[in-house]
């Protein structure tokens, strides 16, 4: 398997807070391949962000439990210490493009040297050298280089998320993973970022983990998508077994509220709440609102291997597994 | 500014509006203007953000229309001129035969209560010290209405018709305790309980989750078609319009730019603008990682110096050198009943 970058087995995150232990990330494993882009689709609250500041360690302090298997590249991630982790692996081969981020660059420092911090931080090298590689990345995701010397208040949204998406690039990582970059952007700076994301993934042989809420944006990238509920993955599939056939009833469900342009049947909405993550229920946590629930819902569902790489946890297929 | 409102008022004859009856419009902005004065230092006019630039339409009773267009279009500033919340700078809105600029008094109060909003951010828009109750009772307050009872019965009605049907635990509960599609609930009860016969929802689920949206979309078409109010709706979000409209208008750059029923406009765009926008989403397909979106250069031009002509042919993969960055475009129907402004269809 030398072309898995990473694989995450029970990875579990869960927060000390006020009304007791959230379960965030409960028990999530997934793999993504070298070349490959894995949307990580969920509502809010499902945990999809922690799943993105787990891997890359970046924690709050009310942490209450943190474990689970993380390799990369042939490297246990969880084996190594902080220091060691941010040294080696935190923007050098794994970055990260924060949520809301653009609205995060520093105001009174020019955007240029703010893209250059993590080669100069991460990789010792000198001002020239990091202006010359950050010129560069400019260029891939379409920022002019006399914007070099700008600062953040005179460039439009669009631009300062390529600005944040370059500084995610400049050290060019094997891994980029993506916090919901265009949710708050308008659709035609939406549709150039995610053609900016194709490219790069084309040219560079960039490896993507894009987190998003709307599938829309999510089949606009996706190789694979995992599909996340109360802190745990209802599905893993190829796109286009998920996008066209998709197998878990919150799946489906999901696709079937997806408004669409060009197709006459009305967008249907799915009744109910998702669980708490203080207290999720026992047994399958999305049995609540399943129109499809019976008997063996009361009962955890184990992931079942429907064919090679597609994962469905719900005991309606449970007969179809593959061993 | 004025050649632009007299050629668009020029290509603009006394339009007939398929609305549910034959009768006059609810609603008429009539060449309408909200400008913006820029000042630095606080008192050097440095010049006016056009953010309405000459705007006509009419709607129709129980009618539902969709303004769409970019971040920056100026479709929130014409909500807030509509509402009667900005002065416009020309032009006038003209509600039910009456001129909104006339109104003074009583007269505005009793528009205000006609007209219902529902905003965008649902927990920015309720204030976190009042619970539901009080929230709820307030307009009728505002309107003179102050028994209890009568309060209390109108608060009932209007949460049942937004579907919150646990009413009476609801009543005591603060904003900050309600999930995101129960604050936007209240803003819609809020928004109808002086039962008004407009609703004006700015992008109201653009805060909301993508399972949350369809359910609070579903119930504001359907208080709009039970009521038969009409109900503008604001978005940026094209994919949503076909099943919550009747009609679109679509904007750019503080204009209407192209407007149809919402069929026509979704099956045959005429603006480049809206064909640049249709071409950007597309249906969830697993090909769409495949293909790369075909998205026109630069960025919506700023509306403190907007460019001459057409506000899009700096951008417009078809634009008429000589034509299009000169004249203003006037509003042409190159289909029945499908206006557009564009040269290219002259």
């Amino acid at each position: 398997m030398s072309d898995t970058l990473l694989q995450v087995n029970d990875l579990r995150l869960h927060y000390q807070t006020r009304n007791g232990v959230a379960r965030a990330v409960d028990g999530v494993s997934f793999d993504i391949r070298r070349n490959e882009a894995l949307v990580v689709l969920g509502e809010s609250g499902c945990g999809k962000s922690s799943l993105a500041k787990a891997l890359l360690r970046v924690l709050p302090r009310n942490i209450n439990h943190f474990g689970g298997q993380v390799h990369f590249a042939g490297l246990d991630l969880m084996a190594l210490n902080d220091e060691q982790f941010r040294k080696q692996i935190q923007w050098n081969r794994i970055s990260l493009v924060m949520q809301a981020a653009m609205n995060a660059l520093n105001p009174v420092v020019r955007v240029g040297e703010q893209v250059a911090e993590p080669l100069r931080v991460h990789r010792g090298w000198n001002k020239k050298q990091a202006m010359e590689k950050v010129a560069e990345t400019f260029n891939k995701v379409g920022v002019a280089s006399d914007f070099l010397s700008r600062y953040p208040f005179e460039l439009s949204g669009g631009m300062r998320q390529r600005v944040v998406l370059a500084m995610a690039l400049v050290t060019e990582p094997e891994l980029v993973i993506l916090d919901e970059p265009t949710s708050a952007l308008d659709v035609l700076t939406q549709a150039s970022i995610m053609n900016v994301l194709k490219r790069i993934k084309q040219e560079d042989g960039t490896s993507f983990m894009l987190i998003t809420h709307d599938v829309a944006t999510s089949s606009e990238l996706a190789d694979r998508v995992a599909l996340m509920y109360a802190g745990q993955m209802v599905e893993v599939s190829d796109a286009r077994d998920f996008f066209h056939a998709p197998a878990h009833p919150y799946s489906k469900l999901l696709m079937d509220s997806v408004p669409r342009l060009h197709q006459p049947e009305p967008p249907v909405h799915i009744p109910g709440e998702p669980p708490n993550l203080h207290n999720p229920p026992a047994g399958c946590r999305f049995a609540e609102r399943c129109p499809s629930r019976f008997d063996r819902c009361g009962q955890d569902p184990k992931p079942i291997t429907l064919k090679d790489r597609r994962k469905v946890s719900c005991w309606l297929h449970a007969g179809e597994g593959q061993s | 500014m004025s050649k632009a409102a007299s050629a668009l008022k020029a290509g603009q004859p006394s339009r007939q509006y398929a609305s549910a009856t034959a009768e006059a419009p609810l609603l008429r902005a009539k060449d309408l203007h909200t400008w913006f004065e820029l000042r630095q230092f606080g008192f050097i006019r440095v010049g006016s953000v056009q953010a309405v630039d000459g705007v006509d339409f009419e709607l129709g009773r129980g009618e539902s229309v969709a303004f769409v267009g970019e971040s920056g279009c100026g479709k929130s500033s014409l909500a807030r001129t509509l509402l009667g919340l900005y002065q416009p700078t020309q032009g006038d809105v003209i509600f039910d035969g009456q001129r909104l600029s006339e109104l003074k008094g009583k007269a505005r109060q009793k528009y205000l209560a006609s007209v219902g909003y529902v905003q965008q951010d649902p927990f920015g828009a309720l204030p976190p010290f009042m619970d539901v109750r009080r929230l709820l009772a307030e307009p009728l307050i505002v309107q003179g209405i102050k028994d209890r009872k009568v309060q209390d019965q109108r608060i009932r009605e209007v949460l049942k018709e937004v579907r919150l049907t646990q009413v009476d635990e609801i009543l005591s509960k603060f904003p900050h305790m309600l999930s995101g599609g129960q604050q936007q609930r209240v803003v819609i009860a809020r928004a109808l309980i002086l039962q008004p016969k407009l609703i004006i929802a700015d992008e109201p689920v653009s805060m909301l989750d993508a399972s949350v949206r369809v359910e609070i979309l579903n119930l504001l078409r359907s208080i709009q078609q039970k009521r038969e109010l009409t109900l503008v709706f604001i978005t940026h979000d094209l994919s949503t319009v076909r099943h919550f409209a009747d009609r679109i208008f679509v904007m750019y750059a503080g204009r209407i730019v192209e407007e149809a029923p919402v069929n026509e406009l979704l099956d045959h765009p005429q603006h480049p603008y809206t064909q640049a926008l249709l071409a950007a989403i597309a249906d969830v397909h697993a090909d769409n990682a495949l293909v790369m979106r075909e998205v026109p250069g630069g960025e919506p031009p700023s509306l403190l110096n907007p460019p001459p002509g057409c506000r899009f042919h700096p951008r417009c993969p078809h634009v008429i050198p000589g034509t299009c960055d000169v004249r203003d475009p006037h509003s042409l129907e190159p289909r029945p009943g499908h206006y557009s402004a564009c040269w290219l269809h002259e």
